[in-house]
């Protein structure tokens, strides 16, 4: 039954780099057809954690579920079958540095559709108004901003419109106002299509608005999990003073 | 124990690069593996073709042309001592077919395209592109690999036969209008002595060195890791392995073939 609810699962996720041990035991279900925000701090193993739910990086001890099916020992066609309904923002945007951002925001339609170029070409200009971003088309990633780079990532994450959608950060190094419409965009793409959707985010404020979940990673481990209320009444410390921004409290700052 | 230090050393040398041949033959395997499944893209293999090809033609040119006249300007101090000039034409013939052709033309696009397949590579590894391929369901070996491989295969030979034609120009060039040798001797004495398997071999060779340069470029690339510094380090290593790998081979291949 837990497989019906919660498209993706980790179980007891442990990983190393060399001798950091950055996840310590990591539980965490992503249930379908909802958004759930992972917060935690920088460098606690977000992205990490996020690569792990599309077999980037494999555990050295535990399991990746993705429909009840462990992704970990899976061979490279499954794991291609399985990543096909999957969309990924990379928190660096990881666009194609080669291609100007049409054919980056084409790129997925043309590996895994069937439309025409005259369709693909109306496609990437509305998933590209989506995000703000227009007239830029035939510009190389070098010449944008980082803004506009994580704008065309995204765009590039949701061209397919597929099923699980995964955001490194969205709305990072974007002004309040583009922060808040990025926030909109991946709440109305959620519920318009009833998609599942994991987003980092140190936006707080943002991760209330726009998560029907909210989880925290903290020293390696999930501490806390539940709806944006009761993330904001938990009774931890440490989410206390995380998600009120304060430098005093049980986390050591610096 | 002090003593043992340097085998040690030597141990740990010689277990990396057994390591490394593992993964180059690994990373050898699943290019072919990936060459006979769809989709076929055509397009990204124009573009290479282009770039190993076209774009190697200059610095083919150059070093072939060079190469001949300085070759003829050698060997007819040599011959003339004992008054057989007229055999610089040949000799410098089957010289460049059967060796220089190859050999150098294999170094210079190494230098040119290998190390470029490198940073390529390394720089979208590093980067997180190749990352970003994977997760689009692209496998990164059949869209990044398989094309170059196929180019440095297909290219090479070409460009040889380029290079052999350009050099034999040369040393025409340098033996008839400036040494003073016999037109018709020189030209005579190149149809006498080179055989048609002496330019088929060449080309063989050159094929085999396509892949050699290619393979090494990307695995190097592909397995990049640290930053801009990694993408540096792992450029100038491609160049590095794949000459040698190229000198190397040329040996084996000579001796079995000729
Ligand atoms: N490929 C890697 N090799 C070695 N160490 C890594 C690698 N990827 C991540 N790490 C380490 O793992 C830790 C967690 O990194 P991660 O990128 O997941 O942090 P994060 O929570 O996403 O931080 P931020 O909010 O700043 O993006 C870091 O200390 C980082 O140094
Ligand atoms: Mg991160």
């Amino acid at each position: 039954m837990s497989a019906k609810q919660n498209i993706i699962e980790l179980v007891d996720i442990h990983k190393a780099f060399g001798s950091q041990q950055v996840l310590k035991g990591v539980n965490l279900n992503i249930p379908r057809g909802q958004t759930t925000v992972i917060i935690g701090r920088s460098g606690g193993g977000k992205s990490v954690m996020l690569k792990h739910m599309i077999g980037l990086i494999k555990p050295d001890q535990g399991q990746v579920l993705v429909e009840g099916q462990d992704i970990v020992h899976m061979g490279d066609h499954g794991l291609n079958q399985v990543r096909r309904r999957f969309g990924m923002l990379f928190q660096d945007a990881a666009l194609f540095d080669s291609m100007n951002v049409r054919d980056n925001v084409a790129f997925p339609l043309r590996e895994h559709s069937k439309l025409s170029e005259g369709e693909i070409k109306q496609v990437v200009a509305e998933k590209l108004s989506m995000v703000g971003l227009s007239g830029v088309e035939h510009k190389l990633p070098s010449e944008l901003s980082g803004g506009m780079r994580k704008r065309v990532g995204l765009a590039r994450a949701i061209t397919l419109e597929p099923e699980i959608i995964l955001f490194d950060e969205p709305t990072t190094g974007l002004d309040p106002p583009l922060s808040a419409a990025i926030n909109r965009l991946i709440k109305d793409t959620q519920e318009r299509l009833g998609i599942t959707a994991v987003v980092i985010s140190h936006d707080i404020e943002g991760a209330y608005e726009v998560g029907h979940n909210i989880a925290m990673l903290y020293l390696g481990e999930i501490i806390a999990q539940g709806s944006p209320d009761e993330i904001r009444d938990s009774g931890s410390e440490v989410v206390q003073q995380f998600v009120h921004g304060r430098a005093e409290g049980p986390i050591e700052v610096i | 124990m002090r003593l043992l230090r340097p085998f040690e050393y030597v141990g740990a040398k010689f277990l990396a690069m057994l390591d490394e041949a593992g993964e180059l033959l690994l990373l050898f395997m699943q290019t072919v593996l990936w060459l006979f499944r769809p989709p076929f893209r055509f397009k990204v293999l124009f573009k290479q073709l282009e770039f190993v090809g076209v774009g190697s033609i200059n610095v083919t040119l150059l070093t072939g042309a060079f190469t001949g006249g300085v070759f003829a300007l050698q060997s007819y101090h040599g011959f003339s001592l004992f008054g057989a000039e007229s055999l610089v034409g040949s000799t410098v013939a089957l010289a460049l077919t059967r060796e220089l052709g190859p050999v150098l033309t294999s170094l210079m696009v190494t230098g040119r395209a290998g190390s470029a397949m490198a940073a390529e590579l390394g720089t979208m590894r590093v980067t997180e592109q190749v990352d970003a391929l994977y997760v689009m369901a692209v496998n990164p070996v059949q869209y990044l690999v398989v094309p170059r491989v196929l180019a440095g295969i297909a290219m090479l030979p070409i460009l040889t036969i380029i290079a052999d034609f350009v050099g034999i120009v040369g040393s025409y060039v340098v033996g008839v209008h400036l040494l003073g040798i016999n037109h018709g001797i020189f030209i005579s004495k190149i149809v006498e002595y080179l055989e048609f398997s002496d330019i088929s071999m060449g080309m063989t060779k050159a094929a085999f060195f396509g892949l050699i340069l290619s393979m090494v470029g990307c695995y190097k690339g592909f397995y990049t890791t640290g930053g801009a510094e990694g993408v540096g380090r792992a450029t100038t290593q491609a160049v590095v392995l794949a000459s040698v790998l190229i000198l190397a081979s040329d040996y084996v291949l000579t001796a079995i073939m000729f």
